[in-house]
């Protein structure tokens, strides 16, 4: 079955990002839902169904039921590390494609600023293998063996920093609104050598949601709605640091879920007019327009060096919103978020940071040690 | 014929200075330097990478006992013994046993460890210790942190056994109970003058007459001392010459190091000892312990893995006593997040954790960590076969990561391709963030990566090889 033109969203919406230390998570979530909700011009008692996307913030439908008052409805939480966010939109679109619901919500959300814990902890399950590892760690070491396989250094990182910094300053909504420097970036207090404090994204609070209908029924709700033309999910193993064939030099679950996009949509990355990336780290973002297809294997570097991933660049914008590391990163809510964003952009409504003529946007959404990536792409015909 | 069939030694990396911990007291600096187990290290640790050495390329399995000895075993209850034989992988058949409570308990293992050979089995000794002094006392400037192990068989001796001899004596000079935290010494010249003086000379003075003979007949001597002046005193009137008979106790370099200091003293003598020397080891500690031997010819074709004298010499100085006290627990930090085990898990895995089996894909041939139930490169789902991986390897790739919180930051991951097949991730000890690169040579080696749920978590840790 191919997904495309068979769902279309009608509202998209979003709280602000931040250290929201004043907001609990019912507060977000019912930002964001409002926000949708208004966007969409709907009443939550349309909604027939509801997917939640959340790391660690709850454990169940009730993340979403209790504060929006959404009962006897089936509402399902989904989890998929860091990508858990654009998976709960992929399960709510095969929902409605299926037939069984005409309008559902896909709300994404985290609260990780309630606990003091630097970034989001050490991970691991096991008493002593891999114990330790934080979340730069597993990238970090992607960008070493990046830097030794093309002979580059952190300069090359820092351009994507500058460059999703620039944009943030755009974004009403992003976590952080200001410039850097090469020269704050390159030296920045070690994270997880090569990555400085500024190679990495921030730990954010916030929700986003959107209303997702029956493609048929969508101009009923509102004139211009986006079509999904495609949706990615591939799983690949989530220890690749222990695997002997790893590269590491990049995540072929994301260009995995990329192809299955592509494929579905019927189009190849020439056909993209912006894209909103998983930049959790800056070497992340460099790795996803290989993997992506915006450029070739090896050239990513490049690909921001020479300004072509800038709004107005020449070639495919990426991460106009300022990305995870401008915008903010809370878990849950990055993958809706980033199609709030595309959604945005295909309405021009995006501002400032608004890409001329966006007709077709591509957005990736990246968990765990690069080990599920799941691609969507969206277009306003 | 019985005797020590091959050696090896362990002096932990890191030196503390005596002059800072002097400096954090405003105390007299007793001068030189102390050989310090790292926060990933401790007596068993100590002990089992000696032990590893020792056993070179020996096959396991024809070890028929091990004796652990330390003062400082890194549990009250629990064998480590049993630890050392699973991580060398050993025959499950085989004798082990914890000597402890002693500071002659290394000697002690040694002597049983002979008396059992004769009887035709090959043994492993080991010993290891990280002993504390209270802060702010000399002791904790003497003490030092070390490992030995020594392979004692019936065939193919380097020293042959001549004799030994034992005193037991009550005595009172040092002791730790169950609820004291440091070592205590009676004050003054008191446990020179009427214990350690005294057994020494008593032991190597009978020893020396049961086997028929005088100090001058001895080529070299490895007796235990607290320091080199108390050596002296202990000698003094044996007819020995310091200078060209008796082994110098490291006292400037890695400290008094409890059980383990005859080992490595005896490895230090057999590092550069001729065919038919006769050569001593003696301990003290509620008595004493000697034994006499005679080196063989097949001295001079073996090669130890690691002698004391280079491992002396690649040292890493701290010079922070904040470190130090972080490493001891004397100073404790609560960390943001708990760190968890379960002894189920380490039983489950033990064959991966501990003598660190992979396993191969009988249809692709990639070997891989851990054992998976289906290939993770080919998919074959019949089971991978157990082989057991190398000990050296190279860098992949890695990172240098200071948001993981650990005493002595940062904490290194390190992907590590293994000679032979098959990749482990690992932490990566014993170097500075700024000596690691993609490509520099590894060596894997056994550490106590945490202590969550009051256990020692143990696994293999990479460190530059050699």
């Amino acid at each position: 079955m191919n997904i495309r033109d068979k769902v279309a969203v009608i509202g998209a919406g979003c709280s602000k990002f931040g250290e929201n230390y004043n907001k609990s998570a019912e507060d977000m979530i019912v930002e964001a839902a409002l926000d949708a909700y208004t966007d969409a011009r709907i009443d939550p008692s349309q909604i027939q169904a509801a997917w939640v996307g959340t790391l660690s913030s709850a454990s169940a439908g009730n993340a979403l039921a209790d504060p929006l008052k959404l009962f006897n409805i089936p509402i399902t939480r989904v989890e998929n590390y860091c990508a858990s966010g654009m998976d709960a939109f992929r399960n709510a679109c095969m929902a409605v494609a299926s037939g069984m619901y005409d309008v559902v919500l896909a709300l994404g959300f985290e609260k990780l600023r309630d606990s003091g814990q630097r970034g989001l902890g050490t991970f691991g399950s096991h008493p002593v293998v891999g114990y330790g590892t934080t979340a730069p760690s597993l990238f970090a070491m992607a960008a070493n063996r990046y830097f030794e396989t093309y002979g580059i250094d952190k300069t090359a990182l820092a351009k994507v920093a500058i460059k999703n910094h620039h944009n943030g300053t755009m974004s009403p909504k992003a976590h952080f609104r200001m410039e850097v420097s090469e020269d704050q970036v390159v030296n920045a207090p070690l994270i997880c050598s090569p990555l400085g404090l500024l190679d990495c994204c921030p730990t954010t609070d916030g929700a986003a949601a959107v209303i997702i209908c029956k493609e048929e029924l969508a101009r009923s709700f509102r004139p211009d709605p986006v079509k999904v033309k495609g949706v990615g999910l591939s799983v690949t193993s989530g220890e690749p640091y222990m695997k002997p064939s790893f590269a590491y030099t990049g995540f072929p679950a994301t260009a995995q879920a990329a192809q299955s996009a592509y494929e579905q949509a019927g189009m190849t990355a020439r056909d993209i007019d912006l894209v909103e990336c998983h930049d959790c780290f800056t070497i992340t973002e460099i790795l996803n327009y290989e993997d992506l297809g915006l450029c070739e294997k090896g050239e990513g570097w490049r690909y921001v060096a020479e300004g072509r991933a800038n709004i107005d660049g020449g070639a495919v914008p990426v991460n106009p919103s300022g990305g995870l590391k401008s915008f903010g990163h809370p878990i849950g809510a990055t993958g809706i978020r980033m199609i709030y964003e595309v959604s945005q952009h295909l309405w021009e409504k995006a501002g400032d940071r608004q890409v001329k003529d966006a007709e077709v946007g591509l957005a990736h959404n990246l968990g765990g040690p690069g080990s599920v990536g799941c691609v969507t792409i969206l277009a306003n015909s | 014929m019985v005797g020590i069939v091959s050696y090896g030694s362990y002096i932990p990396s890191y030196r503390l200075p005596r002059d800072v911990i002097a400096k954090e007291w405003d105390a007299p600096s007793l001068g030189g330097e102390r050989a310090l187990a790292s926060f990933d290290e401790d007596s068993l640790t100590l002990a089992m990478n000696a032990s590893i050495d020792a056993l070179g390329d020996r096959n396991p399995k024809e070890v028929a006992g091990i004796f652990f000895a330390s003062t400082t075993s890194p549990y009250r209850e629990k064998q480590a013994a049993a630890t050392v034989a699973t991580v060398l992988d050993t025959d499950k058949e085989l004798r082990t046993m914890d000597f402890t409570d002693s500071l002659r308990a290394g000697t002690s293992a040694l002597l049983t460890a002979l008396d059992l050979a004769k009887a035709g089995e090959l043994l492993l000794v080991c010993a290891g210790d990280a002993r504390m002094g209270e802060p702010d006392t000399l002791q904790e400037q003497n003490y030092g942190d070390a490992g030995g192990a020594l392979v004692i068989g019936s065939e193919n001796v380097l020293a042959e056994l001549v004799g030994s001899y034992t005193v037991s004596q009550e005595f009172l000079g040092t002791w730790r109970t169950e609820e004291q935290d440091y070592l205590k010494s009676f004050p003054g010249g008191f446990e020179n003058k009427f214990g350690y003086n005294r057994f020494i000379a008593e032991t190597v003075r009978g020893l020396l007459q049961k086997c028929h003979l005088e100090a001058k007949d001895i080529a070299n001597a490895a007796i235990a001392a607290p320091s080199q002046k108390a050596l002296r005193g202990a000698l003094r009137g044996l007819g020995f010459d310091m200078q060209s008979q008796v082994q110098e106790t490291f006292w400037n370099t890695v400290g008094d190091a409890g059980t383990a200091q005859p080992l490595v003293l005896l490895a230090a003598v057999l590092e550069r000892a001729q065919p038919g020397d006769l050569i001593l080891v003696a301990g003290y500690g509620d008595g004493g312990d000697a034994a006499l031997f005679r080196v063989t010819d097949r001295i001079a074709s073996f090669q130890v893995a690691r002698s004391v004298y280079s491992q002396i010499e690649v040292k890493r100085t701290l010079q922070s006593y904040g470190k130090y006290a972080r490493f001891r627990k004397l100073i404790r930090k609560d960390y943001a997040t708990e760190d968890e085990s379960t002894p189920v898990v380490l039983l489950r895995d033990q064959k991966q954790i501990l003598p660190l089996y992979g396993g191969k894909c009988p249809a692709c041939g990639v070997i891989q960590f851990p054992i998976h139930r289906i290939c993770t490169e080919c998919g074959h789902r019949d089971g991978l076969e157990e082989i057991k991986l190398s000990r050296r390897g190279t860098l992949f790739t890695f990172t240098n990561d200071y948001l993981t919180e650990t005493p002595d930051p940062p904490t290194t991951h390190a992907v590590v391709d293994l000679e032979g097949g098959g990749r482990v991730f690992v932490q990566l000890t014993d170097c500075e963030a700024e000596r690691v690169e993609i490509g520099m040579p590894l060596e894997l080696t056994f550490r106590k990566y945490h202590e969550g749920y009051g256990i020692k978590n143990y696994f293999w840790k990479a460190r530059p090889a050699e």
